[in-house]
């Protein structure tokens, strides 16, 4: 037992610094949580700068075959360059969705010009991909959606409306799934297509968030009419399709995890300068135990990587014990980040970042936490999907599994 | 990354599941359970002739010389099956004190017969309700005599002899030495206590005048304890891991088979989320003590960290998966016919045998200050 990379796993880590020290200026000692703020379009711009240049040098996408762009390479290259690459200030994550999920499922069902066509813009960061899966009546229960595709000679017509769309507003293309039949259930009515997201026939709305930002969208489609080369997958084998994508965010490994936000290290270094009404918070026992059990789940997690890594090193797939990223670090970031306001005491409500200790790292995570513990899986799906997937216990009773879509019951 | 058990280990743990599988049923647990005998001799008889006394002790002591690793191995499987032996308190405590503070000639006096099995050790530090600090211990040993009462020592009554934490000056932290005492000798009285899990020995050892020798320096004790304690830490957090695990699985099973209002009680979501957190509950445990097994079989001075660490994360893990497998059983669950109750004692007694979560966790941040502080 060793933390150690193998020889090669080594010779790889160095070639991939030295690379990144030639492209790349390391992160400074700041803690990260408010580095220089760029506005969205310069960070799009810088982003796609660096796409380009790690795509040439075959770092973008190491695992997919050298023919499509990519390095041939082996999942724990993957890792050992987004661990190096981590150490690095470079602008990543609008790439993240359609590398990691449309591209790859394109590449499951779409024909050979598709490939041919969009797979390089996108590695290279020419073009980017949205996925527009959920919508306002379809979140958990992804397959009662209602956006309807028809027919109409070599084209299909879309109507409805998506929701939570990441990135649909800088987007070039999505992955779009429909309901094509509503007279079958729910499962078996649905297809897949990709489209042109700037296609005047659709309109992309931001959502305002708790916290003010507004990284999601309202996407609408009004009689967007799309190709049936378009298609991805047979006319009513969208589930099947859609479950392609998702098990492509699954496999990305060491995702799902709880961002940049802070941590026992944070909760330790606020404690030490902080007063409470019996002293210095870092001697208070309540919170010293506070702290420990953040670092637990925090540590506990990190070493669960590492079995997976360790896996992935080895050659073999990860075991389950890779699925429960999520579901600790997100109730645990609202946890911590509410106990730091706490130990603030009144001031705890203060935002701004030269008003709150640690450029107030607790008060901005504790505002976006909420949206982690829903969006990508919900903290109540995770753990049906830990019961079923890994426990083996059977799944829900659908009230609706049998019934023509256009029959199941709906709220208002 | 290596962070995984070898195919060799892997191999011991398959081998070490067979032998437990056949000779510690709950049947035999229930034995001690129900008063049938003090500890099960027949199984430890066979754990001896499997050699698992003798896993870390040198070949030139008698023993195999193997690492940490192995034992630990084991010790997840003597969790699992919740054997009711002297083994934690012989091998996890007794024999890596004497490897950790033992000189020459009590190496040589005591290892081989540890490794055999012919000698059955513990470690005695508690008495009665509360901590036992440089500031509470009133156990003494002067020229050479122990004086005063330990209450609890786990396997007292079955142990051969007792390491013994006692006081030798009122020098603070160094206030404490350890001491040898042989438990059949003069000067000791034992006694059986009842505690709310009869599968495992505990007494009450009252010592008046009994002859001891010091293991380690005059003064070192609390030291040597906390040092002891974070190993045996490590150890104890694989059977913690064990026994958490086969709570799991003891839940999932009963909810596959339980029906009621017409379906699998596994199917109702209030179930699935709570063995879905039993789970994650448990992985997170056996990733801490994976770490306090790299920390303790490569003796890095993380080791106080990585061992406070899977003590806490273990405790909390079995903990909560032995309550909720009662619950998941329902009214069933909490009758002395089913086995959830041979899990629910474990889990307590072995959340406290060496200190209870909260204490370790002060052990965890004092040791991140220290890293701070450094």
């Amino acid at each position: 037992m060793d933390f150690n990379d193998s020889p090669e796993e080594a010779a790889f880590r160095t070639e991939v610094r030295a690379w990144l020290e030639a492209n790349a200026s390391p992160k400074g000692e700041a803690t990260g949580f408010n580095r220089a703020r760029w506005s969205e379009a310069d960070a799009l711009k810088r982003a796609k700068e660096w796409q380009a240049k790690r795509a040439a040098a075959g770092y973008a996408k190491i695992t997919w075959p050298k023919e499509v762009g990519g390095r041939g390479g082996t999942p724990i290259q993957q890792v050992i360059y987004n661990q190096e690459e981590a150490k690095f200030d470079v602008p990543t994550g609008f790439f993240d969705i359609g590398l990691g999920m449309c591209i790859p499922t394109l590449m499951t069902y779409g024909k050979p010009e598709d490939l041919k066509r969009y797979v390089k813009p996108a590695l290279l960061g020419q073009e980017i991909w949205c996925q527009l899966f959920s919508e306002p009546a379809a979140g958990s229960d992804v397959a009662g959606l209602r956006t309807r595709a028809e027919k109409d000679g070599d084209e299909w017509v879309i109507n409805g409306q998506k929701v939570w769309t990441s990135g649909a507003h800088y987007s070039d293309f999505g992955i779009l799934l429909t309901r094509t039949d509503p007279n079958v259930p729910k499962h078996k009515g649905l297809t897949m297509f990709y489209i042109d997201m700037k296609d005047p026939a659709v309109v992309v709305k931001p959502i305002k968030q708790i916290n003010g930002g507004a990284n999601f969208n309202e996407v609408y489609f009004t009689d967007l009419r799309v190709k049936d080369s378009q298609r991805l997958g047979a006319v009513g084998d969208g589930w099947k399709v859609a479950l392609t994508t998702l098990m492509h965010e699954r496999l990305a490994v060491g995702g799902g995890g709880g961002g940049n936000g802070p941590d026992y290290k944070e909760l330790l270094e606020l404690a030490r300068a902080t007063e409470l009404e019996d002293g210095p918070a870092i001697r208070n026992a309540s919170v010293r135990e506070k702290i420990a059990d953040t670092y637990v789940r925090t540590q506990g997690l990190k070493y669960t990587t590492y079995r997976t890594m360790t896996a992935l090193s080895r050659g073999q797939q990860p075991g389950p014990e890779a699925s429960i990223g999520k579901v600790v670090s997100a109730p645990k970031l609202q946890d911590v980040t509410g106990y730091g306001m706490d130990l603030q005491d009144q001031a705890g409500v203060l935002i701004g970042a030269s008003d709150a200790p640690l450029e107030a790292a607790f008060q901005q995570a504790y505002m976006w936490a909420p949206g982690l513990r829903i969006a990508g899986g919900t903290d109540e799906i995770l753990r049906n999907i830990i019961a079923e997937r890994v426990l083996g216990l059977p799944g829900d009773i659908r009230v609706d599994k049998d019934l023509p879509f256009k029959d199941a019951p709906t709220g208002r | 990354m290596n962070f995984d058990f070898s195919d060799d280990q892997k191999e011991l743990r398959e081998q070490a599941q067979r032998f437990l599988r056949d000779r510690c049923t709950p049947k035999a647990v229930r034995n001690i359970l129900e008063g049938g005998d003090t500890y099960d001799r027949t199984l430890w008889k066979g754990v001896v002739e499997m050699g698992w006394t003798a896993t870390v002790i040198p070949e030139e002591f008698g023993g195999l010389g193997l690492g940490y690793l192995e034992l630990c191995v084991i010790a997840e499987e003597l969790g699992r099956v919740v054997a009711p032996i002297p083994f934690a308190s012989s091998v996890y405590l007794a024999t890596e004190a004497i490897l950790l503070a033992g000189s020459a000639e009590q190496k040589a006096k005591y290892l081989p017969k540890l490794a055999s099995g012919e000698l059955v050790g513990t470690f005695a530090m508690a008495e009665g309700a509360g901590a036992a600090t440089p500031r509470t211990v009133r156990t003494t040993l002067k020229s050479g005599k122990l004086d005063g009462t330990k209450v609890p020592v786990a396997d007292g009554n079955v142990a051969d002899f007792a390491i013994v934490l006692a006081r030798t000056s009122d020098d603070g932290e160094r206030s404490l030495t350890l001491a040898i005492v042989d438990l059949k000798g003069p000067g000791v009285t034992r006694k059986a206590v009842t505690t709310i899990d009869p599968t495992r020995d505990q007494a009450e050892i009252a010592f008046a005048g009994a002859p001891a020798e010091a293991l380690g320096g005059a003064g070192d004790g609390w030291s040597l304890t906390r040092q002891i304690q974070d190993r045996a830490a490590v150890l104890v957090a694989f059977e913690q891991v064990g026994g958490a695990s086969a709570c799991l699985e003891m839940a999932k099973d009963y909810a596959l088979n339980r029906y009621a209002f017409g379906r699998q009680i596994a199917s109702f979501q209030a179930i699935k989320h709570k063995l879905a957190d039993m789970y994650v509950n448990n992985e997170i445990a056996r990733s801490n003590a994976y770490y306090g097994a790299w920390a303790l079989s490569t003796g890095s001075a993380e080791l106080p960290e990585a061992a406070a660490g899977a003590r806490v994360s273990a405790t909390q893990a079995y903990d909560y998966a032995s309550k909720e497998n009662i619950q998941t059983h329902g009214g069933m669950g909490f009758t002395w016919e089913l086995d959830c109750q041979l899990y629910f004692r474990r889990a307590r007694t072995d959340g406290l045998s060496l200190g209870p979560a909260r204490a370790w966790k002060e052990r965890l941040v004092q040791q991140l200050e220290r890293k701070n502080a450094a």
